[in-house]
């Protein structure tokens, strides 16, 4: 219990998607104009987050580690298809955002107008399949942990979209030097909150 | 494929073509102008070896992901376009992903899952939505070829002065000398965290659009 608190956490704070990996940082930088939009494309990032990573960690554990097959029978024991995971974990990413979008469609059509545009954006958003390879590299041992992880980096991502854009709300009002306004005064600012969130390193739970 | 570039007509090198090729590397850059590709420009020039692994890495899976989609564009159905474009640009990556980690093993660690995420970069979906639906597959070559290029370049930018400042190296050699040490000059610690890079690349775009004007945000 107390090794998932501290992995949610960590994953907030400390391994923040954006801050320390740049993980989407193309729809950060293009969507977050209003705080309104940003909070939408967030809440949808993470719960497309929270389905894929475990997911694809079923996937990984019961398919393309090596030896993975052996459920199946022994025979398979030596069998190693690690090298299709990227091709998997998109399609399955893929597949998954397609579902998610039907199904909000149908049941929840509130919530569907909310989210809708942003939705099929999210299949090429790094920070999920980043998140899934990460999954991977870091060898999380229960699918508690896989989920855990990703509602963290979920919420890490939506907290860090909402900051910027309720910086850059405030900054159309302010006078800068005209070949910086727009990206590149959006940079240094991301660069300047990732400074901000680097005094997290030393928190220990 | 000779067939094709015959009905084209125009030159291999032709005005159009070489324009296509050049444009990205500054009015037209990738990182700095299209705002795509940017996770992984961040997070993989810390030093300048794996930098430039991975520009050619990019440029290897855009120029030839760009070829494969011109060449069928005809045949995708334009509902299902995303997922067709994800696995010829998945099957790109598994390749060049596996000749990384048999030649240059400590740089594909070093990139860890970077390059897995090229599947993910902004750059290939959005060459291949933006022009290579629309084009035929020589020009569309060109351009992803072209953009890997851009793309590099400020890869190669940020990473010089990364690893210069941030460790006093380039590739991993002292430029340095060590009697600046003896005197007192430290390496920043500063720009080998992630923080420096978006700043970096904040600076390169002002420099940039304050030699360009044309390219300043009118709003």
């Amino acid at each position: 219990m107390e090794n998932l608190f501290n992995l949610f956490v960590r994953s907030i704070f400390i391994d923040n998607m954006i801050f320390a990996y740049f993980l989407g940082m193309c729809s950060f930088l293009a969507v977050s104009k209003t705080v309104k939009t940003s909070l939408g494309l967030g809440v949808a990032v993470t719960f497309v987050l929270l389905i894929t990573v475990p997911a694809n960690w079923l996937l990984e554990n019961y398919l393309l580690k090596p030896g993975a097959l052996s459920w199946l029978s022994g025979d398979y024991k030596s069998m190693d298809l690690s090298y299709l995971s990227f091709i998997m974990y998109i399609a399955v990413i893929a597949a998954i955002v397609q579902l998610v979008e039907m199904v909000v469609e149908k049941f929840s059509p509130a919530l569907y107008n909310a989210l809708g545009i942003f939705l099929p954006l999210i299949a090429v958003n790094c920070a999920i399949l980043g998140a899934s390879l990460f999954m991977q590299e870091r060898e999380y041992q229960t699918i508690s942990e896989a989920t855990v992880y990703a509602i963290g980096s979920g919420i890490g991502w939506l907290l860090a979209i909402v900051s910027i854009a309720a910086i850059k709300e405030k900054i159309r009002y302010s006078h800068i030097p005209a070949p910086l306004r727009g990206l590149g005064i959006s940079f240094i600012l991301t660069g300047l909150m990732a400074i901000a969130f680097m005094s997290f390193m030393g928190i220990k739970i | 494929m000779s067939e094709i570039i015959k009905q084209e007509r125009d030159p291999w090198f032709s005005k159009k073509n070489l324009k296509l090729l050049t444009a990205p590397f500054n009015l037209d850059n990738p990182i700095t102008v299209q705002v795509l590709g940017i996770c992984s420009a961040l997070a993989v020039t810390v030093q300048m070896k794996p930098a430039i692994v991975m520009a050619l890495s990019v440029t290897i899976v855009t120029a030839f992901s760009n070829l494969i989609i011109a060449a069928m564009r005809n045949t995708i159905p334009s509902r299902i376009r995303i997922i067709v474009q994800l696995v010829v640009i998945a099957a790109l990556v598994i390749i060049v992903d596996q000749i990384l980690k048999a030649y240059v093993y400590d740089v594909s660690k070093k990139l860890s899952v970077f390059v897995g995420l090229i599947i993910t970069n902004c750059i290939l979906m959005g060459r291949l939505e933006a022009f290579a639906m629309a084009n035929k597959p020589w020009p569309s070559f060109v351009d992803g070829i072209g953009n890997g290029i851009g793309y590099g370049m400020v890869l190669v930018i940020v990473s010089f002065f990364r690893e210069l400042l941030g460790s006093g190296t380039i590739f991993g050699w002292k430029i340095i000398p060590e009697s600046l040490y003896k005197m007192g000059y430290e390496n920043n610690g500063l720009m080998i965290l992630p923080p420096m890079a978006l700043i970096t690349i904040g600076v390169i775009i002002w420099i940039q659009r304050g030699k360009t004007r044309e390219l300043i945000d009118k709003s």
